[in-house]
């Protein structure tokens, strides 16, 4: 039984991949490489691209660690991104639109994270659980020597974190669209102030990493559907009627 | 249609169907199942070039998400361990192949023959916003029907698929304060 | 890039897997070749609307088509896991009688 590397390097690349993809759609001033009427669905269809890659890097490459965190982050995925999907829904509905700039401009008045605090902390917890960063780690864990990234090495190696850490970029720039107002502030261009809220986002993830135990995803399974999922419904909920009475 | 339109046409139509036949071409279960993903992100991409974004986008979402969980599946029930010694797990192939080219040829005879009429062309311009409002207004009583399915689906799913029911966790009668689960959840249950 | 010309690659996507979906002795398998027909089915319904529908409304469809998709994969997924539990395997033509 050989490694799969066809497999094993369709998942280290596409994760950068991935990441750049998601970045096309969020706005920064004036300017969006991809200004797409579903915006939303599509970063949303880019994170789900995450569960094959990191699957595929775990089952490619023939090694029996790896794969247990190739399950690992499965297990997490499930519990992570219909949550995710909640979350992301609240912005869709006070906007009336799936176009970033629309959810943007529909901020002008009161930044989405006052009225939406539920929705954008379900959306962080997504965010660093796709980008298998901190406390949802366990699937790159020392336990399992490294899981997913066991068997990587090299340039292979240097792919898959860089796609990883894009991806958490990723995540954090697309935060400022949706709920921190776009580019709206004072003084500086829109899209300083973008960068600005990306980095502070960012800087969050980042502090994040350590701060809180690990997650294991057997646990965090009941956490995501006991919790998250109805925290994120209640939130979608109360979004709709202030928006149906509005 | 421009000419790069055609060329992504052709190119994505011949994508889905080479990468559908793989999937019963191919040895190894995970390259089986992604080579259906890539076949529906194949057909997704075609929706976007019909103009249908929502619809397009949400076809590659749902399918890659699916795959990702095919794929467990798959590597869980096969068996005998398909994936460290290659055989073949099919009966009837040769009148299977039979009846898949007579199918071929019948659709395409169909669709080759009946005069199309020449209708107006979709719009192009929030078409999203026009399913929604289709949704919620003239055909909402599709998406009516479908949610108590849904939800009949997932009871029916859950009650198939239990492997320890509620006597099981909670004792014959119920009583157990806490539940004896092999796996402790997160909530403390 | 026609209706005749879309319609015949969902033919061709339908037709491969039919073969999947009769030949296949795994139920799982038995599974991606129904996704398969559905594929073909999607991409038809799309190309229909495109070409020959007057008002957007016809995409709803697709995605009944989709919920469709949905159903069955989860009444797959939940037969399979049976069927694996009872038998032991899950080969379609173990699971050919109601009792053994």
């Amino acid at each position: 039984m050989a490694a799969d590397s066809l497999l094993w390097r369709i998942g280290g690349g596409g994760m950068l991949v991935a990441a750049l993809l998601k970045i096309t759609v969020v706005p920064f001033g004036e300017w969006t490489l991809f200004d797409f009427e579903a915006g939303l669905v599509w970063f949303n269809a880019m994170d789900v691209l995450v569960w094959a890659f990191v699957w595929l890097v775990g089952w490619g490459g023939n090694s029996a660690h790896a794969l247990v965190g190739g399950y690992r982050f499965l297990a997490l995925a499930v519990a992570y991104e219909l949550p995710l999907m909640f979350a992301l829904i609240a912005p869709a509905i006070a906007a009336e639109s799936l176009n970033v700039g629309t959810i943007v401009a529909a901020q002008s008045e009161l930044w989405f994270i006052v009225w939406m605090p539920v929705a954008f902390v379900i959306y962080s917890v997504g965010v660093v659980a796709f980008s298998v960063w901190g406390p949802f780690g366990s699937s790159l864990g020392s336990d399992i020597a490294g899981g997913v990234a066991a068997e990587l090495s090299g340039v292979d190696r240097l792919v898959f974190f860089a796609g990883r850490y894009g991806v958490l970029v990723a995540g954090a720039a697309f935060a400022v669209p949706l709920f921190l107002g776009g580019g709206s502030g004072a003084f500086l261009p829109e899209w300083s102030w973008s960068l600005l809220k990306t980095v502070l986002v960012l800087a969050a993830f980042v502090w994040i990493r350590r701060k809180i135990p690990l997650m294991r995803p057997e646990k965090f399974m009941e956490v995501g559907w006991m919790l998250l999922i109805p925290a994120g419904m209640l939130q979608d909920l109360l979004v709709a009627m202030v928006v149906v009475n509005r | 249609m421009t000419l790069i339109g055609d060329v992504m046409f052709w190119a994505l139509g011949v994508i889905a169907v080479l990468s559908g036949v793989a999937v019963f071409w191919v040895n190894s279960m995970a390259r089986a199942t992604y080579a259906l993903a890539i076949s529906f992100v194949a057909v997704g991409l075609h929706l976007l070039l019909l103009d249908q974004a929502y619809l397009g986008v949400i076809t590659i979402l749902m399918m890659v998400m699916e795959m990702a969980v095919m794929a467990v599946y798959m590597i869980m029930f096969m068996g005998m361990n398909p994936a460290l010694m290659p055989m073949s797990m099919v009966h009837d192939k040769r009148l299977s192949l039979v009846i898949a080219l007579v199918t071929f040829a019948l659709l395409a005879a169909g669709i080759l023959l009946t005069p199309w009429p020449a209708g107006s062309p979709a719009p192009t311009e929030g078409v999203t916003m026009a399913l929604g409002e289709a949704l919620m207004e003239s055909k909402m009583l599709a998406m009516i029907v479908l949610s108590p399915v849904m939800v009949a689906t997932i009871i029916a799913g859950v009650s198939l698929s239990l492997h320890r029911g509620r006597y099981d966790r909670y004792g014959d009668d119920l009583k157990r304060p806490k539940a004896d689960d092999p796996q402790p959840g997160g909530v403390g249950r | 890039m026609t209706l005749e010309m879309v319609l015949l690659i969902a033919a061709a996507l339908f037709s491969v897997g039919l073969y999947g979906a009769i030949s296949q002795q795994v139920v799982v398998m038995v599974m991606m070749g129904l996704e398969l027909m559905l594929n073909g089915v999607i991409l038809a319904a799309g190309a229909f609307w495109w070409f020959l529908s007057p008002e957007p409304t016809g995409q709803v469809l697709l995605l009944v088509i989709i919920a469709a998709m949905t159903i069955e994969m989860a009444m797959g997924f939940a037969l399979a896991t049976l069927v694996h539990r009872v038998r032991g395997s899950d080969m379609t033509d173990t699971a050919s009688e109601l009792k053994q």
